[in-house]
């Protein structure tokens, strides 16, 4: 294992990890070995945090692979400014969108701060830093509901044009990933608010963490790529 | 609910299995129990498309023959007892779909896979056991959707009566695929469950390859190095990273073509098609050919994503069963990669006809030779291998090694489909069918049928029956070969694919006698799959107990534990490596192998 395995350690050492029960009911971190651990298992077979990241990486690399190949198929469907199709007309940004984009920035700062507050065993911050990043990823949908409402009222549509149409499923797609993302948010954030980061939901923050910026990153990308790629 | 509790941790050492019947055998966590699920799920899919295929050389064999039986089983589709092009064409969709994803995909992949990767490292189990059971429950649900799709019909009332399920191959092309019932019958509802059960198919696929990734990562036990790994696993591991990569893309393209039905969107479906005498005026602008590049981008890494992990356990069991180590175990392990890296640059070769710039065309042909040099070396160390080996001649061995001869002739014909100029006149011809049955399809299956042959005492606790087997191959390996080259002659003679009849081609005349033989040698070959089932059956329920660790006197991890193993595999005991893979005829040893939990011999032996 590498250092990080030693540094999420020290976060359940120092306390917040055998205030409660532990994962399991026997955090093996915060109260010594369980009685019924097997002979020859090892600490790192129970938890590794290693093992999640590596998960992580392979999901963010699957999700990259579905939003490149839309990508190449919006890329292909615009055409050229020379071959652009007659039926292509872009839409007008949505301002709301602007507020969306800053929410969601600042929500990849937020829990950047959360994470490192977690790692210097600040408790009081990892909580603050976690329910605003829930709360600001809860925003950005709702802002985004707002923008699809926006473009319903001025009668635009899925099947109005095609940038409209892969305005809808762009954003639906990433809006269900960041649901997914505040689904997880919430999870660690009742846990923290409940004072149960052991090592493993440290791990989840950690995971979570990434998976909370590649949404905020991709969603810059697709952001630029519906309105300001000519 | 105590015994739930481990699983949330992933891949961790469990004692005892789960208690309840549900936990245990339907909706487990162990890798084993979903291994084999997976493997049940791919025989059962298997003989579904093989009675699809029964049905195609009926009709092909004898054109326009009336057959009662067709009658009383399809009384809407075949209603005079004869199969109608339509229901040629949905019986092509579906053998196809069904044999590339619930078959070629799922048995080496997420039945062996699954069940001895974890083994093979010294793994407890698979890294997410969650996310494991997941991935084959919406693998099982996406069987139910196709095998749904098959009858659209029977639910949509506005469906034409007289075809099945979708008619459009299972390339799916657009616009047709895209544009519902009017493309013909089976292209509207049919299509739509037919695509959703692909992109749920996708989900699934990409949970596993996650889980198959991280598990080969980071699950290994002490002393498995990279290096001594056996290539099944570095198979399975570079099979689930193509997955990983190329399935988002048919998920996408799948989304789209779902829009493109339901919500009157146009990304696959041009301005003004013209079809059956109609104008479509709704759509506009979009691009057929775009379904091309995406169902291809996936298509292609695809048909490795099926040979693949054959390789591995072909590179295997002929190391096995010859006694000597792998021919450059290394090499064959850089030949994986070059292959699945390759894979994902050469999509264009399926598109030669598509209109496609010539220069691109050069490109993606180039690339697609330069596949052959890994291929060879693949296949020169597999003879390599076997070079002054003292063979034993197993049923296992028997099927590897007429993998590495379905694998050579099934590639070689690859060489002349991959040039432009030679794949013009073959495109979509016999020639084209019988290539890809050779090297995905049936070398595909060979693998498989090698696996279960090699592991089957291990998975079940019984042996399975020699004998039967051994007819089993002999019928087989004869008969797909009877099959499959004279489809390629009848490409050369121009026959083109997907044509329920040709007889009313007169150039195609003088190929009806030949067409007929391939119909009998289909049967042939089905009947001794019905030896292979019953020996399945026999030897699961009657079959003598398998009593040893290591019938087949093999080296890797999965023979040194019982037959079947524990729950968590090892008993809570983790293994220790010591060695290679592949140690066969080791110099001085006691036996003629040594398995890599042997110690090392020590210094100055």
């Amino acid at each position: 294992m590498g250092t990080t395995a030693t540094t999420d350690l020290k976060v359940t050492n120092s306390g917040l990890g055998s205030s409660g029960p532990g994962p399991g009911g026997s955090d093996p971190f915060g109260s010594g070995r369980p009685k019924d651990w097997p002979p020859g298992i090892t600490r790192d077979d129970r938890i590794e945090p290693k093992k999640y990241r590596i998960g992580m990486w392979a999901a963010l690399a699957s999700i990259l692979m579905l939003f490149v190949a839309l990508t190449s198929a919006y890329i292909v469907r615009q055409g050229t400014p020379a071959t652009r199709p007659a039926d292509w007309i872009t839409i007008e940004l949505p301002p709301v969108l602007w507020l969306n984009t800053a929410l969601l920035i600042v929500s990849s700062l937020t829990i950047e701060l959360s994470r490192r507050a977690l790692k210097r065993s600040d408790y009081a911050a990892v909580k603050r830093w976690l329910s605003l990043t829930t709360l600001l990823g809860i925003g950005f949908l709702a802002g985004q509901i707002v923008a699809w409402r926006q473009l319903a009222a001025q009668g635009i549509y899925v099947s109005t044009n095609p940038h409209s149409s892969f305005f809808y499923l762009l954003t639906s797609l990433h809006g269900l990933h960041v649901l997914g993302g505040v689904l997880a948010l919430t999870y660690v954030t009742v846990a923290a608010l409940r004072l149960r980061i052991g090592l493993r939901r440290a791990v989840a923050v950690d995971v979570t963490a990434m998976y909370w910026h590649f949404m905020d990153g991709l969603w810059v990308y697709l952001f630029l790529l519906l309105f300001f790629w000519k | 609910m105590a015994e739930t509790v481990p699983e949330i941790h992933g891949g961790v050492h469990r004692h005892e299995p789960p208690k309840r019947w549900i936990r245990r055998y339907v909706f487990s966590t162990d890798h084993k129990v979903i291994g084999i699920q997976y493997w049940f799920l791919a025989l059962f899919s298997v003989f579904v498309g093989m009675a699809l295929s029964l049905l195609m050389r009926l009709q092909l064999g004898w054109p326009g023959e009336q057959f009662g039986f067709l009658k009383t089983l399809f009384p809407n589709a075949a209603a005079n007892g004869t199969i109608s092009p339509e229901f040629y064409l949905s019986l092509v969709t579906m053998h196809g779909t069904i044999m590339v994803f619930f078959v070629l995909t799922t048995a080496p992949q997420g039945g062996f896979g699954n069940y001895f990767l974890p083994i093979q490292i010294g793994a407890a189990d698979m890294a997410f056991p969650v996310l494991n059971m997941l991935s084959f429950w919406v693998t099982f649900l996406a069987l139910a959707v196709m095998i749904l799709a098959f009858f659209a019909n029977m639910i949509d009332p506005d469906a034409a009566i007289g075809v099945l399920g979708p008619i459009g191959g299972w390339t799916g092309y657009a616009p047709l695929s895209a544009i519902g019932e009017s493309a013909g019958p089976g292209q509207g509802t049919g299509v739509v469950l037919w695509v959703t059960s692909i992109a749920l198919f996708c989900i699934a696929s990409l949970l596993g390859a996650l889980n198959f990734i991280t598990t080969m990562l980071n699950l290994r036990t002490k002393g498995m190095s990279l290096a001594r790994l056996p290539l099944t696993c570095w198979a399975w591991f570079t099979t689930a990273v193509l997955a990983l990569l190329s399935f988002p893309v048919l998920l996408a393209a799948g989304i789209l073509l779902l829009l493109d039905h339901l919500a009157g969107t146009s990304f696959f479906i041009p301005a003004n098609l013209y079809i059956k005498d109609n104008v479509l005026t709704e759509h506009a602008g979009g691009s057929p050919i775009l379904w091309q590049h995406l169902f291809w981008y996936f298509g292609h890494p695809e048909v490795y994503i099926a040979i693949l992990p054959g390789m591995g356990l072909t590179s295997h069991i002929l190391s096995t069963f010859a006694r000597k180590p792998v021919f450059g175990y290394r090499v064959m392990i850089y030949a994986i990669f070059a292959i699945g890296l390759l894979g994902f640059f050469v999509w264009g070769h399926h598109m030669f006809q598509s209109g496609m710039d010539p220069r691109t065309a050069v490109a993606f042909s180039l690339i697609t030779l330069s596949i052959g040099v890994p291929s060879a070396i693949k296949t020169f160390n597999w003879i390599g291998t076997l070079w002054g080996a003292r063979i034993r001649f197993t049923t296992p061995m028997l099927f590897a090694v007429g993998f590495v001869s379905l694998f050579v002739s099934g590639g070689i014909t690859g060489l002349f489909l991959g040039q432009t100029s030679v794949d013009i006149p073959l495109h979509d011809t016999y020639f084209v069918v019988g290539h890809f049955h050779l090297i995905m399809g049936v070398a595909a299956i060979f693998g498989i049928f090698a696996g279960t042959y090699f592991w089957f005492s291990k998975m079940f606790g019984k042996r399975i029956n020699e004998t039967m087997g051994k007819v089993h191959f002999w019928l087989t390996f004869i008969g797909v070969n009877a099959i499959f080259i004279p489809f390629h002659v009848m490409g050369m003679q121009g026959a083109p694919r997907r044509y329920s009849t040709h007889g009313n081609l007169e150039y195609l005349g003088g190929m009806a006698p030949l067409t007929k033989f391939i119909s009998y040698a289909a049967f042939v070959t089905i009947g001794a799959q019905l030896i292979f089932l019953v020996n399945l059956i026999w030897s699961m329920t009657r079959g003598p107990k398998e009593t040893e660790e290591n019938p087949w006197e093999a080296t890797t991890l999965e023979w040194t534990v019982p037959s079947p193993p524990p729950h968590d595999n090892f008993a809570g005991h983790e293994p220790v490596v010591h060695r290679g893979p592949y140690e066969f005829s080791v110099p001085n040893a006691a036996n003629d192998f040594c398995k890599q939990t042997d110690p090392e011999p020590a210094a100055g032996d």
